[in-house]
């Protein structure tokens, strides 16, 4: 079991025909990835590894109707394609690229919330359920199944802290990438309420950082309405405030998001938050026994 | 982008907020003869930082003689750690009532939220919660009055204020969505016989989104190697440790600079150079490290999109090209990761398989030097 997305989710790549784009077709692909096609305007009726090209998500959708869409757009133009794929009916967006304005990320939202569509992300590493379908970037060796869900608000540290689990033969359901900017898709409830579901998944790690308040809302919904346990790690200790540390939305403004805030929130909701990421693993297990 | 007050103020301006008279002066003969013209006025310091009140980078003067004085004081103060470069001369408010009003995003909600308060003037985080009225805006419709009204409602604003409100709360929230705007913010907003007068401006425009307004005067509140990071597309912050730190991801170069701290060292700044680099780009980001002559170099790559034989050969180049005589140390796995080993043992610089030993590395590393 897995949430979000499993074997049978249809995936469409919009600029699949890019660098970008392709590169990461052939990665998911190779994951086992049930992609169907691929949409680049002015690019219709070419193929990518083996995939149909077509100029519109509209056309995309006539032949071969897709649940998932991933977006390998630049920023200025990301708004006008997550429009397009939301307009034609795809319930999942998956919002790759970093730097799309604050306002086009809101306006994005908006229309999703109408159209009744999850988007994951911006500046996201996408979202995997282990074994079967990756709908992202991240590097396809490290993703095992297992019985641990994970949510992070950043890539790479994620994917060391998934590194420390598969040394330690601990596999996931899903990974799911918030995405680092202040305006994202799916927050940690919305993940966790998934997680907190899914029979499959017995203990979930979320990956935080500083800014914001989504930690301490997590906090508040683990301690009021989640029986699995939970562990975290949180990035940004030594962070000084007022500046961005890489995301747009890692910043200590006016006192709010700091480290200590988040953590004392978690570990009053009973989370216990390591303290380098070496430790996860032994949290885990010790859990999981 | 942080906008200065009178920036903010001549935004305000165009979008017919109202603003008190003013003159710039960047010399006190300038402002005693803006207080000649003015009258009774308030000199204020033009610094990107808060608490210009306190710090006295704020003056009243009835007359030339006094504004000359004191805003000699203020052009050769350091405030907050800032040279005073410029001073905003402006009319003195009559006023009867000081509020609070802004426009931000809300993170967790998505959409923007009006933020408004009769408690204005003060530090917003000395605004008690409940005296702070907070109204999402779902961008779909936009501001309509009858949030206005509510929002005066919660207030207990009603009768003429509440006129003003409905006047003025549209135009800002036009200025903050169509100029891009992080933070629209104005306190204290003035009750004045005249009515509400913005009396501060406090604006942030989301860098993203600069591109699309050439029009904006551009602000240079980064360092010469924080812009320089800009325009090369790194994620770069100046810090005051020895211990120059390179990664890929912001989240992992946050936690590699904790570690450097769990470990008692200091970080010299902070670096992602993000996924995917080239040759090209690891170069550049190395020279741009270099350029602030730290002590230890620690280099931290976790290979997913990035290929460790890239940031090897990137290494390399610089070292060769430049010339590396600092100690490094240096973390590598991941993708192509056998193939990035070889570069560089090479040359002679051995590799570290985790995290923790090259953080404990570059630390013990300093104390040696």
């Amino acid at each position: 079991m897995s949430i979000f997305i499993n074997k049978q989710t249809r995936v469409l790549v919009q600029g699949i025909t890019g660098k970008q784009g392709s590169f990461h077709t052939a990665q998911m692909l190779e994951y086992g990835t049930n992609i169907v096609a691929g949409v680049s305007p002015g690019k219709g009726g070419q193929s990518v590894e083996g995939l149909p090209v077509y100029d519109t998500v509209f056309a995309a959708m006539e032949k071969e109707p897709v649940d998932a869409s991933i977006l390998f757009i630049p920023a200025p133009f990301a708004k006008d394609a997550a429009y397009e794929a939301l307009s034609a009916g795809v319930k999942i967006i998956v919002l790759i690229p970093e730097h799309i304005p604050l306002h086009d990320a809101m306006d994005i939202m908006a229309y999703a919330r109408k159209q009744d569509a999850v988007v994951v992300g911006p500046n996201t590493f996408g979202l995997v359920s282990s074994g079967s379908s990756k709908i992202g970037i991240m590097p396809n060796r490290y993703f095992v199944p297992g019985p641990v869900g994970i949510v992070s608000r950043s890539g790479t540290l994620c994917y060391e802290i998934v590194g420390h689990l598969t040394e330690h033969d601990i596999g996931t359901t899903t990974v799911v990438g918030l995405g680092g900017d202040r305006v994202v898709g799916l927050n940690f409830i919305d993940v966790l309420s998934r997680f907190e579901e899914d029979p499959e998944t017995k203990a979930v790690i979320l990956v935080g950082e500083i800014g914001g308040s989504s930690e301490e809302e997590a906090a508040a919904y683990i301690s009021t309405s989640m029986k699995k346990p939970v562990i975290a790690y949180l990035a940004g200790r030594s962070a000084p405030p007022g500046k961005r540390m890489g995301h747009a939305g890692a910043i200590i403004e006016r006192g709010r998001g700091t480290f200590e805030s988040k953590v004392k929130a978690l570990n009053a909701a009973g989370v216990e938050v390591a303290g380098l990421p070496t430790e996860v693993p032994a949290l885990i297990k010790k859990i999981l026994s | 982008m942080k906008l200065y007050e009178y920036l903010g103020k001549k935004l305000f301006h165009r979008y017919d907020i109202p603003v008190p008279q003013s003159k710039m002066a960047e010399s006190s003969e300038e402002a005693a003869e803006a207080a000649a013209e003015l009258g009774d006025v308030v000199i204020k310091s033009q610094v990107l930082s808060g608490k210009r009140g306190k710090a006295g980078g704020i003056a009243f003067a009835s007359n030339p003689g006094e504004a000359r004085t004191e805003a000699e004081r203020i052009l050769n103060m350091r405030l907050n750690d800032l040279t005073v470069e410029k001073l905003l001369v402006e009319e003195k408010l009559q006023i009867e009532q000081e509020l609070y009003l802004a426009l931000t995003v809300d993170g967790a909600l998505r959409c923007p939220v009006v933020l408004a308060s009769l408690d204005g003037g003060m530090d917003v985080e000395e605004v008690a919660e409940d005296r702070m009225i907070k109204w999402p805006i779902d961008v779909s419709i936009g501001l309509q009055d009858y949030m206005t009204r509510e929002i005066c409602r919660k207030m207990g604003v009603s009768g003429a204020l509440q006129k003003e409100f409905i006047k003025l709360l549209p135009k800002l929230y036009k200025m903050f969505r169509e100029l891009d705007a992080e933070l629209a913010e104005i306190n204290p907003l003035a009750l004045t016989p005249d009515g509400l007068v913005a009396a501060d401006a406090k604006v942030t425009i989301d860098d993203d989104a600069l591109y699309r307004h050439p029009q904006l005067p551009r602000v240079k509140e980064k360092t010469d190697l924080e812009l320089k990071a800009e325009e090369l597309d790194i994620a770069y912050v100046e810090l005051e440790g020895d211990i120059a730190v390179m990664a890929n991801g912001a989240g992992i170069t946050m936690a590699t600079l904790d570690m450097v701290q769990h470990y008692g060292g200091a970080a010299a700044n902070f670096l992602d150079f993000g996924g995917g680099a080239d040759v090209e780009r690891t170069a550049q980001a190395l020279e741009l490290l270099l350029g602030t002559n730290p002590k230890v170099l620690l280099i931290n790559i976790f290979g997913g999109i990035t290929r460790c034989d890239i940031v090897a050969e990137g290494f390399v180049k610089v070292r060769e090209s430049k010339g590396i005589d600092l100690p490094v140390s240096f973390r590598m796995v991941g993708t192509k990761e056998a193939e990035g080993r070889a570069i560089l043992e090479k040359v002679g610089i051995k590799t570290f398989n985790s995290m923790d030993d090259a953080v404990r590395h570059a630390v013990e590393l300093t104390g040696a030097s």
